[in-house]
């Protein structure tokens, strides 16, 4: 639970001069900014380079926020546009979100070890890692509805795209996790089954 | 859409609150009284919970709001783009392509000859024969060249008005 002054308040007294403030934005938003940069690059020094350059730029365009959307929404419309703009620059495609055998190799390799560790891994690790074999679309709008709390309408702001586009997309992205899921981690599931 | 992917997106809908409430009801029997819905649904309420309960966020190094302070230290806050775009400017440029279009447009219809068009001649109501041997001087001096001139000379004008009342408030402001 967010606890402190809110965000518009926070953002107006930065805007007034006191910078030093900013930094309670940073603490409360670091870890979704993170993670969702996490989801276009596996490395996280990449992610951590990107999710700076996003609170970076989003202290220099304060003053364009203006309120009509959670500042969550908008800071999240720069982490989608930062981390592409990295990916491009670095050379690093950007996998389709129906390019599924791109990941099938990937997926094949692991999972006879990961049948192996299933015993061991606990909910969180098991869907962690199914996250991690998703791809960089599906992760992307399941953290942002889950992880991130961004209603539909917020992920077809964030994502540029129609709401009803976000339903169906993360449809679809929950149905994909939910195959990675009974593929690898098959114990877990007939453990939360039965 | 099959019948089993019909059924999954319509559960997924009532575990996400969306849909009517007639809608809710309806899904509401089904699992009540379909034992494929009742699996099914319980399934997805375990994905839900698990998505819902058990991800975990990724946290950053512990050096990093440290990182980002020192980085925005160097910088000020960039004014509001609605400051420096002028709006009057982006209507006065608009207002000089929908007036060219307009003369075009106008010059163009003068041009037809609507009882031209029949069996033995060309179907199309311009002359495009006239094409071949155009006289430009024929357009520059017509009425309308004048009237589209006078438009954006008046445009050009006001725009001129309001740079100047412009620079003389922002002069007066500086003085005081």
């Amino acid at each position: 639970m967010q606890t402190g002054p809110v965000d518009t308040e926070i953002i107006s007294r930065v805007l007034k001069g006191d910078q030093a403030i900013y930094a309670e934005l940073v603490k409360r938003y670091q870890n979704f900014v993170f993670t969702i940069a996490l989801r276009y690059t596996p490395n996280r020094e990449d992610a951590e380079e990107i999710a700076q350059d996003v609170f970076v730029k989003a202290y220099r365009s304060l003053a364009d926020f203006r309120g009509d959307s959670k500042f969550s929404t908008w800071l999240y419309t720069i982490v989608t546009t930062t981390c592409i703009t990295f990916l491009r620059k670095k050379r690093i495609p950007v996998h389709s979100l129906d390019n599924e055998r791109v990941f099938e190799v990937a997926d094949n390799q692991n999972s006879a070890f990961r049948a192996n560790q299933v015993e061991q891994k606990s909910k969180a690790q098991a869907i962690q890692e199914a996250m991690r074999l998703l791809s960089v679309d599906d992760a992307r709008i399941i953290t942002l509805f889950y992880q991130a709390e961004q209603s539909l309408e917020e992920i077809g702001r964030i994502l540029g795209i129609d709401p009803n586009t976000a339903k169906v997309k993360l449809h679809r992205a929950r149905q994909r996790l939910k195959e990675k899921m009974v593929k690898h981690y098959a114990e877990i599931v007939n453990e939360l089954t039965h | 859409m099959n019948k089993h992917q019909n059924m999954e997106e319509r559960l997924w809908n009532y575990i996400d609150g969306a849909g009517s409430a007639d809608d809710r009801l309806f899904i509401e029997q089904l699992i009540a009284t379909n034992q494929g819905w009742k699996t099914k649904y319980q399934e997805l309420l375990q994905l839900q919970d698990l998505l819902s309960n058990h991800l975990e966020l990724d946290e950053p190094s512990m050096r990093f709001t440290q990182n980002i302070m020192e980085s925005i230290s160097k910088y000020h806050i960039a004014p509001a783009a609605k400051s420096y775009i002028n709006k009057r400017i982006i209507w006065g440029i608009a207002g000089f392509f929908i007036c060219s279009i307009l003369a075009l447009l106008i010059a163009g219809i003068g041009q037809m000859n609507w009882s031209a068009a029949g069996p033995t001649e060309s179907a199309s109501p311009i002359n495009l024969g006239k094409l071949n041997h155009l006289d430009p001087g024929q357009f520059i001096n017509s009425t309308y060249t004048t009237i589209f001139m006078m438009i954006n000379v008046v445009l050009a004008l006001v725009l001129l008005d309001r740079y100047l009342n412009y620079r003389k408030t922002k002069t007066e402001s500086k003085s005081s």
